[in-house]
C-alpha cells in the first residue's frame, strides 16, 4: 500500500493510518540546557568548596548520640504524635458530625484552640509550665480534696499520685503535646474524608441493620481513608520536621539537636546541618513509599472504570418516568 | 419527644393472618413540605405490591419510613406485628434505640435505585458483610452462603469482582443478594431499574420474578408497567403524598377508575414507546 496524504475532502480516496509529525518545542531544549548547567555548577561547588566537608558530615550521621536522637526522638516522636493526632483526629472529626450539640461544640472549641497555639510554645507550655502549675497528679475522686474538708474526713480520697514532671518534662510530654495539636489538623482531614464518602453507603450498611459505630469503621472511613491518607502523608512528614521543635520541652535525644550539638564542639556547623538535612532526607523518602502503598490498599475497588449509568437521570427528570 | 396514642385499639388484631406490613395514615413532611399526606396500606405474606405514582409522590419516601430512614410524624407502621420505631407503654409512645432501630431493620432487605454496593469490598464481601458483622455469622457459613445467593441472581463468577468492574445490572443483583443474606421478612425495591441501561433491565426484573415466585413479601416501587402487571399482586397509585386507587393490576393498570390514574398511565406508556423506538433505532 503507498503512503497518501489525503487532506482534501473532495477526495474519494479513504484515509488510512496517521502518522503526524510532533510539534517541536525548541524552548523545553533551551530550559534543559539552563538546568543542567546550574545542576554542573551545584555539583562543582560540591566538590571543591571543601567548606561543605561532605565526609565529616557522612561521619557525624552515624554518631551514637545522633542515632540515639533519630530513634528516641525523631521516630519514636513522629510514631508517637502521629497515633494520637490520627485517632483523636477521628474521633474529633465524628464528633463534629454528630447530632449532639455538646459533642459538636467541644470539637469545634478543640481544634479552634490547638489550631491556633503554636506547636513551640505548647511544648514550652507542656514542658515547664504544667509541672509548674500541677506538681503531682492526684487520682481518685474528682473535688476528692473539697469534698473530704467538706465533710470532715481525715482521707482526702486520693489513691495513688503521679509526678508530673516527670512525664511532662520527659519525650512522653512532647509526643503528647505534638499529638494533641496534630489531632486539631487531622481531624478537619477526616472530617472531609468522611463527608466524601456517598450518603447512599451509610443507608445501604443502615438498611442491612448496621450499628453506627460499625458502620463508621466497616463502611465510611475505609472509603474515607482514600481521601484522609495523603493529606495524612504530608502532616506525618511536616510531623517529622516537628520533632525538632521537642527542644522546646527540653528533650535533647532528639535529631536535630545532636547533630547540631556535635558540630558546635567542633566549630563545623554546615556539615551537622548537612548531616541532620540528610536524615530528615531518608526519613521522608521512606515515608513516601509507605504512603504509595497505603493509598493503593484504601484505593481497592476504585481503580477500575466505573460502569456507565446512562440511564440514571432519566427517572427523576423527566415528569412521571 | 413523646406522643399519646389516639386509641390502644388501632392495633392490628391477630387474626387469622395478620398483614405483614400494615401502615395506617402515615404522614411525613420535609420542612413543612407535606410530602405523605395519610398513607394506608397493607401487604400481606408472600404478596408482591407495587407502588406507582408521578416523580415526587412520595414513593420513595413511604419506602423509606417503612425501615426508618426516614421517621414519620404521624401515623402508624407495623412489620410483622411491630411498630415500627416505636414502643407503646401505656398512653405514650417511646422511640426505640439506636440498637432497637437497627434490630428491627434486620429483617427488612432494601434496593437501592443507585445499588449502594460498598465499592471498598468484592461482590463476595458485600453480601458477606452484613451476616458476620451484624448477626455474627460464622466466616466460612456466611461464605458458603454467599455463594449460593450470588448463584441465584446468577452471578457465580463475579464473587471476587469489584462492584467497579461490574456492570449496572450486576451490580444491581449483587445488591440484592447482599439484601437476602440477612434472609429478610421483606424486601423494599426502590426503582432498581430505572438507573440502568435499558439491555440491562431485563436480568435484574428477571432476579425479582423469580424471588416473587420464590414467596418472598415484596414493596416495589417501579415504573416497569409490564412487570407490575405480570409479577404484582396489587398494585397501588400514588399522587402527591395519598393512595389514588388500589387494587389488582388488571384493575388499576388495566381499567383504571381514577383520572390522575389514567393520565399517568398514558404518560408512561408513550414514553414506553419513545424508549422501545430509541432502542430499535440505535
Ligand atoms: N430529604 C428530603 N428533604 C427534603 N425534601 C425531600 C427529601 N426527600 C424527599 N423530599 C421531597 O419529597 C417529595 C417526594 O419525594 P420522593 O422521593 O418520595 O418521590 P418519588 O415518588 O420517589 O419520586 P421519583 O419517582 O422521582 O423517585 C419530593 O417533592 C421531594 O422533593
Ligand atoms: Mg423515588
Amino acid at each position: 500500500m503507498t503512503v497518501t496524504h489525503v487532506t482534501d475532502q473532495s477526495t474519494t480516496e479513504r484515509p488510512g493510518l496517521i502518522d503526524a509529525r510532533p510539534v517541536r518545542h525548541p524552548w523545553r531544549w533551551v530550559a534543559v540546557a539552563v538546568i543542567l548547567v546550574m545542576i554542573a555548577m551545584i555539583i562543582s561547588s560540591f566538590l571543591t568548596n571543601d567548606r561543605w566537608d561532605f565526609s565529616l558530615a557522612g561521619q557525624i550521621m552515624i554518631q551514637q548520640p545522633v542515632i540515639d536522637g533519630l530513634l528516641k526522638g525523631t521516630i519514636l516522636g513522629t510514631v508517637g504524635s502521629m497515633v494520637i493526632g490520627v485517632v483523636l483526629g477521628i474521633v474529633i472529626a465524628v464528633m463534629r458530625i454528630s447530632s449532639n450539640p455538646v459533642l459538636r461544640g467541644v470539637s469545634f472549641v478543640y481544634t479552634w484552640f490547638f489550631r491556633a497555639i503554636p506547636r513551640y510554645v505548647l511544648l514550652v507550655i507542656i514542658g515547664s509550665g504544667i509541672g509548674y502549675l500541677y506538681n503531682t497528679l492526684d487520682i481518685g475522686v474528682p473535688f476528692g480534696q473539697q469534698i473530704a474538708s467538706l465533710l470532715g474526713l481525715s482521707s482526702d480520697l486520693t489513691i495513688g499520685s503521679l509526678n508530673v514532671n516527670g512525664i511532662t518534662g520527659s519525650i512522653v510530654g512532647g509526643i503528647i503535646g505534638l499529638g494533641l495539636s496534630e489531632a486539631a489538623y487531622m481531624a478537619e482531614i477526616a472530617r472531609s474524608g468522611i463527608l466524601s464518602v456517598d450518603p447512599g453507603q451509610r443507608e445501604a450498611a443502615q438498611a442491612l441493620g448496621m450499628s453506627n459505630g460499625k458502620l463508621m469503621r466497616r463502611i465510611v472511613l475505609p472509603q474515607a481513608m482514600r481521601v484522609i491518607v495523603p493529606p495524612t502523608g504530608n502532616e506525618t512528614i511536616a510531623m517529622v520536621k516537628d520533632t525538632s521543635l521537642l527542644i522546646a520541652i527540653p528533650v535533647i535525644a532528639e535529631l536535630n539537636y545532636q547533630t547540631g550539638a556535635i558540630a558546635n564542639r567542633i566549630f563545623k556547623i554546615m556539615p551537622g546541618l548537612v548531616a541532620s538535612t540528610a536524615w530528615y532526607l531518608i526519613i521522608c523518602s521512606i515515608l513516601m513509599v509507605g504512603q504509595f502503598y497505603l493509598e493503593r490498599y484504601f484505593g481497592r475497588g476504585f481503580g477500575q472504570q466505573r460502569p456507565k449509568t446512562r440511564r440514571f437521570a432519566r427517572p427523576a427528570g423527566a415528569g412521571g418516568a | 419527644m413523646t406522643e399519646t396514642t389516639p386509641s390502644t385499639s388501632a392495633r392490628p388484631r391477630a387474626g387469622s393472618e395478620q398483614p405483614l406490613v400494615r401502615a395506617l395514615n402515615v404522614m411525613k413532611s420535609f420542612h413543612g413540605n407535606e410530602v405523605l399526606k395519610g398513607i394506608d396500606l397493607e401487604v400481606h405474606r408472600g404478596e408482591v405490591v407495587c407502588l406507582l405514582g408521578p416523580s415526587g409522590s412520595g414513593k420513595t419516601t413511604f419506602l423509606r419510613c417503612i425501615n426508618q430512614l426516614e421517621s414519620i410524624d404521624g401515623g402508624r407502621i407495623w412489620v410483622d406485628g411491630d411498630l415500627v420505631g416505636y414502643r407503646a407503654e401505656g398512653e405514650h409512645l417511646h422511640h426505640l434505640t439506636d440498637k432497637q432501630v437497627a434490630a428491627q431493620r434486620r429483617n427488612i432487605g432494601m434496593v437501592f435505585q443507585r445499588f449502594n454496593l460498598f465499592p471498598h469490598k468484592t461482590a463476595i464481601e458485600n453480601v458477606m458483610e452484613a451476616p458476620v458483622q451484624v448477626k455474627g455469622v460464622d466466616k466460612k457459613a456466611a461464605r458458603q452462603h454467599a455463594e449460593e445467593l450470588l448463584a441465584q441472581v446468577g452471578l457465580a463468577d463475579k464473587a471476587a469482582a469489584y462492584p467497579g468492574a461490574l456492570s449496572g445490572g450486576q451490580q444491581q443483583r449483587v445488591a440484592i443478594a447482599r439484601a437476602l443474606a440477612m434472609d429478610p421478612k421483606l424486601m423494599l425495591f426502590d426503582e432498581p431499574t430505572s438507573a440502568l441501561d435499558p439491555e440491562l433491565v431485563g436480568e435484574v426484573l428477571r432476579v425479582m420474578r423469580d424471588l416473587a415466585s420464590a414467596g418472598m413479601t415484596m414493596i416495589v416501587v417501579t415504573h416497569e408497567m409490564g412487570f407490575a402487571r405480570e409479577v404484582a399482586d396489587h398494585v397501588v397509585f400514588m399522587d402527591a403524598g395519598v393512595v389514588c386507587e388500589q387494587g389488582a393490576p388488571k384493575d388499576v393498570i388495566g381499567n383504571p377508575q381514577q383520572d390522575r390514574t389514567r393520565s399517568f398511565l398514558r404518560r408512561m406508556r408513550s414514553e414506553h414507546d419513545e424508549a422501545r423506538a430509541d432502542a430499535a433505532g440505535t
